[in-house]
């Protein structure tokens, strides 16, 4: 029986008197690419946020790859995870962010290389060779010995994109991923993201580069507000979309 | 006099600059700085002079004991003490900053409570305190509380000798500076740092060790270095339960041959020599970690004398910042 890789149910989360997540449904299976479409504020990065345990679900159910996320099944009760089984959960879910957040005081090669060594166990010449081959696939292999502030942001993205992947990740997380970058860099990251879609990684990505999502995406979710308005086949969310929110906000973006 | 000559010199400049390029560069002159260096260097030599000649000094009775064995056990003592001191409020001052920054109430009441009371009283105060710490409790027992069960005790005046009071006083009492300035450190990294590493799997005591805390050390270093120094001069202060620092053995001898004035002049000799030695580890660790942040490269003096441009120094570091 093959589960999907996130499954939402109501998912809801509130900050104080703020309610940001209202009732969130949204699956994504195995070796798929979800992106997700909004406006600024709707609560896009929380939800993110959330399939990785960096926030707290407040109610419904998240479960990643049958996991209930922050929870354990045992004898009929569901006991809330410890520090450190949290920390082994997000061992197998990647995620990128908008500003980068690369460690500023450590070279490329040793911001890829510091997990798989320091949580993996992975011996240090073995995890260099591999951050080496994962800095070649994202088009960086002379940058090794850089510091990320002598990286242009597409650089320090793609960085971010291999020190995550270096974790062998089943899922991927990517918030906003370009929205930093100057347009020319844009190019760059997307090609590998679109690469590593092909390679069948299961991807949920929040953006607004439509022509992406309309590329590579199978399926587009628009969100609002803290709730899913619409989603389903990319073409059919991204050019005929049914609800008037989403039309009104394509009609801004585009 | 250089009114007069810059109008006509500045039009021949610029004339000169379309028909060639490769031209010398003339920097502001600072005239008004030059003016205050040779004054304030005329005023420090007048009064050099004037010490050097005054017979009060005893210059023979300073040359005598700058080098005595007495006050070199004395500088050996000064000197580990402020490194143990500082050892200790840093480990320490580390621990509390962690707790005043947890979510737990209990840690922040207890972790504000220590520097309440640690830097609310004189250190002095706290010197003598530790000092005289067996009028206190005579016995040091290991127990469980209210009951007559002990498992280990000792006598206090064995333990807690001068030395171990003094390291104590001034540890603890460091501890609470220390730890304002190492949660000033780690709430100066982005809170974008932690997130990234939680979601690479490292644990929050990793997190802390690997990513937040070596990005703290250039907000924490520069005032540490302040912390360090002025530790240094504070151990001065635990001559009074007689822990044979220098300043303790210096008061030692000039109780006994009243050259009170000189012997202070040998104890300024040697923190001045200590005191500018320790500036060589803190730049050693400002530049280490230093690495990988954005360029801010701050003028030396004589680059500031002379004005910036085209001096060695401006090159060298433009080479370095560019590697
Ligand atoms: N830590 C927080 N505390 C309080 N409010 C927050 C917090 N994080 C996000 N919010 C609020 O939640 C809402 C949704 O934010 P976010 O998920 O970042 O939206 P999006 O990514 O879609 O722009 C916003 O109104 C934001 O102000
Ligand atoms: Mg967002």
């Amino acid at each position: 029986m093959s589960q999907p890789m996130v499954q939402a149910r109501g998912v809801r989360k509130r900050y104080g008197s703020l309610e940001v997540l209202r009732g969130i449904d949204l699956t994504v299976e195995r070796g798929q690419v979800c992106c997700l479409l909004g406006p600024s504020g709707s609560g896009k990065s929380t939800f993110l946020r959330c399939i990785n345990h960096l926030e707290r679900v407040d109610g419904g159910t998240l479960k990643v790859d049958g996991d209930l996320v922050g929870y354990r099944r045992h004898a009929g009760k569901l006991h809330e995870l410890g520090e450190r089984e949290v920390a082994e959960r997000r061992r197998d879910i990647g995620m990128v962010f908008q500003r980068f957040n690369l460690f500023p005081h450590m070279t490329a090669l040793d911001n890829v290389c510091e997990a798989p060594v320091k949580v993996a166990g992975v011996s240090k010449a073995e995890a260099e060779a591999e951050a080496q081959r994962l800095l070649e696939q994202v088009g960086l292999a002379d940058r090794a010995g850089h510091f990320p502030a002598q990286l242009s942001g597409g650089q320090q993205q793609r960085v971010a994109i291999a020190r995550a992947l270096a974790m062998k990740p089943k899922l991927m997380l990517f918030d906003e991923p370009t929205s930093a970058l100057d347009p020319e860099l844009v190019g760059d990251v997307l090609d590998v993201m679109r690469r590593l879609a092909a390679d069948g990684m299961t991807m949920v990505v929040v953006t607004h580069e439509i022509g992406f999502a309309r590329e590579v995406a199978d399926t587009a979710v628009f969100m609002d507000e803290g709730v899913v308005v619409e989603a389903g086949a990319p073409r059919q969310v991204l050019t005929e979309p049914t609800q008037e929110r989403t039309r009104a906000f394509l009609s801004k973006v585009l | 006099m250089t009114d007069a000559t810059a109008p006509t010199r500045t039009p021949s400049v610029i004339t000169k600059k379309t028909e060639d390029e490769a031209l010398d560069v003339v920097p502001v002159r600072h005239y008004g700085r030059w003016a205050a260096a040779v004054t304030a260097v005329v005023a420090l030599i007048g009064l050099a002079g004037s010490l050097a000649k005054n017979d009060n000094l005893h210059w023979d009775v300073v040359g005598d004991y700058l080098f005595a064995g007495l006050i070199f056990d004395g500088l050996v003592t000064t000197l580990w003490l402020t490194a143990a001191a500082m050892a200790l409020g840093l480990a320490l001052g580390t621990v509390i900053a962690v707790m005043r920054l947890s979510a737990s109430p209990v840690l922040y009441g207890l972790s504000s409570l220590f520097v309440w009371a640690f830097r609310g009283t004189p250190l002095l105060v706290q010197i003598i305190f530790w000092g005289y710490a067996a009028a206190l409790y005579s016995q040091i027992k290991i127990g469980i509380p209210f009951t007559e069960v002990t498992f280990v005790s000792w006598d206090t005046n064995a333990v807690l000798t001068p030395a171990v009071a003094a390291l104590l006083a001034l540890g603890l009492n460091e501890a609470a500076y220390a730890s304002e300035i190492v949660r000033a450190g780690i709430q100066s990294v982005d809170p974008g740092q932690a997130e990234a590493a939680h979601s690479l799997g490292m644990r929050p005591a990793l997190t802390m060790r690997r990513i937040v805390l070596p990005q703290a050390m250039r907000v924490i270093i520069p005032p540490m270095g302040n912390e360090t120094i002025n530790m240094l001069k504070m151990t001065a202060l635990v001559s009074v339960i007689a822990a044979h620092d220098l300043m303790s053995n210096i008061q030692e001898v000039y109780a006994q041959n009243y050259q009170v004035i000189p012997l202070l002049v040998v104890a300024s000799c040697w923190y001045l020599v200590l005191v500018s030695l320790l500036s060589i580890p803190q730049a050693w660790l400002e530049r280490r970690y230093g690495r990988g942040a954005a360029r801010s490269q701050s003028n030396s003096a004589v680059q500031r004398l002379f004005g910036s441009a085209g001096t060695p120094w401006a090159r060298r570091t433009k080479k370095e910042a560019g590697r």
